[in-house]
């Protein structure tokens, strides 16, 4: 069925591959005389490393090498990375900056070698004060790092260069209106606090790089998500050209904002300048805990609503807990921050946002990129408001909601969202207009709704190549990282769409930086959008040279010989190729520094809304989902199918953020690392309802009408099930996760019978 | 080490293996037969990805001992194929799109083949119930379900 390929819910074209277990991935690839690297960490969470003991390390059988700061400063002389500062050593150098920091690697064939003597080194620690919350690192009283060093990558952080006895990496603001006047004269204030819990990706295939490294150039396999900032980073730390550094990434088990950047490619290259030899790292479970995780958050919000329920102003303060290194956590400080007061019609808008330094495990994108941890605050806040007023919570939401043709708070006019669609269709599935049974004995029913938009990180470049056979076979060269959301299938329809061939006939070449060309990063939902239009773009060059070709070898217009025959005409035989490149970034005006506000802020917003009803049962805390309704607005699907997956997958994810998911935490030590005291979702927390929905909608300059889709369903889940309990038993929840023991606290609490501490 | 040389049936083949005490079923199969389909992830037993049969049962690979298969009847995800024909079970898994990034799916449809051999007829709650030792992070989970029903449809056809 060629043509028509838009809008086919085609199985995933690697499907064979992963249902017979033959599809690769980096953690289990081995090759010849490669050695393993076994990570030895800080047990302290701010020190400086007095010694390090390698000897019995060294000494033991089977161990080749045993690395530290010392010996990767012989190869690369300043070994700090990362993609917003170079702040990260490849092992820690003089100081450790939190408890699971990489000080020491040990390399050995057999893998129990070298973590057998990994464990046989001693490190002496002169340890400092430590900072752990967000709030108190504000404060600056003790410092995680003594002076701030911003990449140069991105012009907005250059300010920040060589600026000294702070824990801020970034402080975004945005300035509209006048909000203190409007507080003044308004009817109703509201305030509340709201804070969000350090959680995972636990993305089930752990981090794994295995670097071989010569002289003339190095070769990295990697499970990344950003092939093209890999080899950049690697290029930069040898002082190489990027073309003597290739990144080969197979199928991801797994990434949801983990393996972006930077993670294990600098020390694996390091260990296989000293080895000699290639060097693979790959972490444990336990290990993925101490590598990268999601932000923590405190935001305080405020808000002034005047006599007719509109909303006229709103103050949002939002703190972000970084962790120890800065990763991407600026960019969503700032790219995320500007949407913190909700997808909202508000006059007067005062925004800071704050990316904070502190003595944990780093943070940085999870699914999201920090859009959230800003809807459970602003969705719960916006509830509570309307409780409060004795509104309508879907009433009040539709009186404030931003409508298209109307400006963002960035002042950015927003431009094909679907936002009312979605919250009427998540309040139809609802039937929120008819009461709802309010349970019997112990069981309290409710139900409640929130609603989100989120920008895409702003401007990003893509590029894809096609090239046609003699035969007429087609090939795309496309970077973006297929982890499971099926990049590779619907790109592979656009080209379908374009030259006319069903999209099993298109060949995808993955993430080979020696042959597929640069993109900015699989990741915050742009893929199908930037890498979709450089695709189309491609596709389309493809499409008009083989109509070039066919005017040359004196075919009339519309003539519909083979492609193949057309190369035979040409070249006499089969033989030569036709090469196609399409190049994407969309238009963007960076935000004015002083105000934050820019007209054009991103080229397209997603859109969620979600629904949940709740049982609570008040004896116990214990709260039971049981209908969970997940709306987004992603334009045009390009695979229906594989569109409702992203929406029921990210909305599941994030079901575990709600419920349970959370890193305990004492002095620095995260104490459930692991599977088996760290649980997500499985298959028996599915809600006992669950219904995903895209909105027919079309993004006016999206290809073929689609926009991104990968994190949007993660956005309201949170707010909706927390709106949803209180609405259920009266107790307001600020903070997640909402566990049983958080909500019974809540309801003790209420009744004035407060639980004792155990 | 001491290391000592194992024989058992891998696939239906005979298969002979020097093996150290501590080395685990994953790695067996890793390392000595390039048999990648069973992966180790959690390393506790809690997320099913290394999931083997081991004279037709179903256990955690990275746990599992590479000794206590001396002399066992070893079945992994690469023998479900019957050369290009795909299981019912694999066929219903791609029909149903019931996985993402893939990295679990070896040991959910081990584990799937399991309980439809015990249950050809399986409601929804068993079918949850049977699979709850299972983790998928891109939460392909109502897929599963769908796909299990699929693929008891096709067997019961065939």
């Amino acid at each position: 069925m060629p043509g028509h390929q838009v809008g086919r819910s085609l199985p995933r074209l690697e499907a064979r591959e992963k249902v017979t277990g033959r599809a690769e991935y980096t953690h289990t690839m081995r090759l010849p005389g490669m050695l393993h690297a076994k990570i030895f960490r800080s047990t302290v969470a701010h020190g400086r490393i007095r010694s390090i003991d390698t000897s019995a390390a060294k000494t033991t059988p089977g161990v080749h090498h045993v690395v530290t700061s010392e010996d990767v400063r012989k190869v690369i002389a300043e070994p700090y990375y990362g993609p917003a500062f170079h702040d990260q050593p490849v092992l820690a150098i003089d100081k450790v900056h939190y408890v699971g920091e990489p000080v020491a690697a040990v390399l050995a064939r057999d893998p129990h070698v070298a973590e057998a003597a990994a464990a046989l080194i001693v490190a002496e620690y002169d340890e400092l004060p430590a900072v752990f919350d967000e709030v108190e690192a504000v404060e600056n009283r003790i410092l995680v790092h003594e002076e701030l060093r911003p990449a140069g990558t991105f012009a907005d952080l250059k300010h920040l260069k060589g600026r000294r006895d702070t824990n801020i990496a970034l402080d975004f603001k945005l300035r509209r209106g006048d909000v203190e006047k409007a507080f003044a004269a308004a009817a109703h204030v509201f305030e509340h606090t709201f804070r969000t819990q350090k959680v995972l990706h636990l993305a089930l295939e752990p981090f794994a790089s295995i670097a071989d490294w010569t002289e003339t150039g190095v070769t990295i396999y990697s499970a990344s998500q950003g092939p093209s900032f890999v080899r950049t980073e690697i290029a930069r730390l040898l002082g190489w050209p990027e073309n003597r550094v290739r990144i080969k990434v197979p199928y991801l088990g797994g990434g949801f904002g983990g393996k972006l950047y930077i993670k294990l490619e600098a020390l694996a290259t390091a260990l296989s300048m000293i080895a000699r030899r290639p060097i693979k790292v790959a972490a444990s479970m336990e290990e993925q805990f101490y590598t990268i995780t999601k932000h923590p958050s405190t935001f305080r919000i405020k808000t002034a609503v005047d006599r007719s329920g509109r909303i006229a102003a709103r103050k949002c303060e939002v703190y972000w807990n970084g962790g120890a290194y800065a990763d991407i956590g600026p960019r969503v400080t700032q790219k995320s921050g500007f949407t913190a007061s909700g997808p909202y019609d508000i006059e007067n808008v005062w925004i800071d946002s704050y990316a904070l330094y502190t003595n944990l495990p780093p943070a940085g994108a999870l699914r999201g990129f920090g859009v959230p941890q800003l809807v459970w605050a602003y969705e719960r806040h916006t509830d509570i408001i309307a409780r409060e007023l004795k509104l309508d919570p879907v009433e009040f939401r539709r009186k404030n909601i931003l409508r298209d043709g109307r400006p963002h708070a960035t002042g950015t006019v927003a431009r094909d969202i679907a936002l009312e669609a979605a919250l009427a269709r998540v309040a139809d599935r609802l039937s929120w207009s008819r009461p709802i049974e309010r349970g019997t004995g112990s069981v309290r029913r409710g139900r409640g709704v929130a609603i989100a938009m989120k920008a895409v990180i702003s401007p990003t470049t893509s590029v894809a190549n096609i090239n046609i056979a003699a035969d007429g076979s087609t090939t795309l060269y496309c970077g973006t990282v297929d982890m499971g959301q099926g990049s590779d299938t619907a790109m592979a329809q656009i080209v379908g769409e374009v030259l006319d061939m069903s999209a099993e006939r298109v060949r995808v070449i993955a993430r080979d930086t020696d042959v597929t060309p640069y993109d900015m990063g699989t990741l915050g939902s742009r893929s199908l959008f930037h890498m979709g239009h450089a695709v189309r773009l491609a596709a389309e060059e493809a499409r008009d040279k083989i109509k070039a070709l066919g005017r040359d070898v004196g075919e009339p217009e519309g003539s519909n010989i083979p492609i193949s025959e057309l190369f035979k005409k040409k070249y006499g035989m089969q033989a030569g190729n036709i090469i196609a490149s399409g190049i994407y970034k969309p238009d963007y005006v960076p935000p004015d520094p002083a105000t934050g506000l820019t007209p054009n802020a991103t080229p397209f917003w997603m859109c969620a809304a979600a629904g949940a009803e709740v049982e609570v049962d008040i004896e116990t805390g214990k709260v039971r989902v049981t209908r969970l309704v997940n709306v987004v607005d992603c334009g045009r699907p390009i695979n229906p199918k594989i569109v409702e997956t992203q929406i029921s997958g990210g909305a599941l994810m994030q079901l575990g953020f709600t419920l349970f998911e959370k890193m305990h935490i004492d002095a620095g030590q995260v104490t459930n690392a692991s599977l088996a005291d760290y649980k997500i979702p499985a298959i028996l927390d599915l809600p006992q309802i669950m219904e995903n929905e895209a909105v027919s909608a079309q993004q006016h300059n999206g290809p073929f009408g689609a926009k991104g889709v990968g994190e949007s369903a993660t956005f309201c889940v949170s707010p909706a099930i927390g709106n949803a309990i209180e609405d259920a038993c009266g107790v307001c929840l600020a903070e997640l996760p909402l566990d049983p023991e958080t909500i019974l606290r809540a309801l003790r609490d209420k009744a004035d019978a407060p639980l004792g501490d155990a | 080490m001491t290391k000592r040389n194992i024989s058992f049936t891998l696939n239906g083949e005979p298969a002979t293996a020097e093996i150290e005490p501590h080395h685990n079923l994953v790695e067996l199969l890793q390392r000595d037969f390039n048999l990648m389909g069973a992966r180790e992830s959690c390393g506790q037993g809690m997320c099913g990805c290394c999931t083997v049969l081991v004279d037709g049962t179903a256990v955690s690979g990275c746990l599992y001992l590479a000794a206590f298969v001396d002399g066992a009847q070893v079945a992994t995800i690469e023998s479900l194929a019957d050369g290009d024909k795909l299981s019912p079970v694999q066929e219903a898994f791609i029909e149903a799109g019931a996985f993402q990034c893939g990295y679990c799916t070896p040991g959910f449809i081990l584990m799937a083949t399991q309980l439809l051999d015990e249950n050809p007829d399986p409601d929804e709650d068993a079918i949850r119930h049977y699979l709850s030792g299972n983790l998928c992070r891109c939460a392909a989970y109502p897929e599963i379900i769908e796909a299990v029903k699929i693929a008891a449809r096709k067997r019961k056809a065939a």
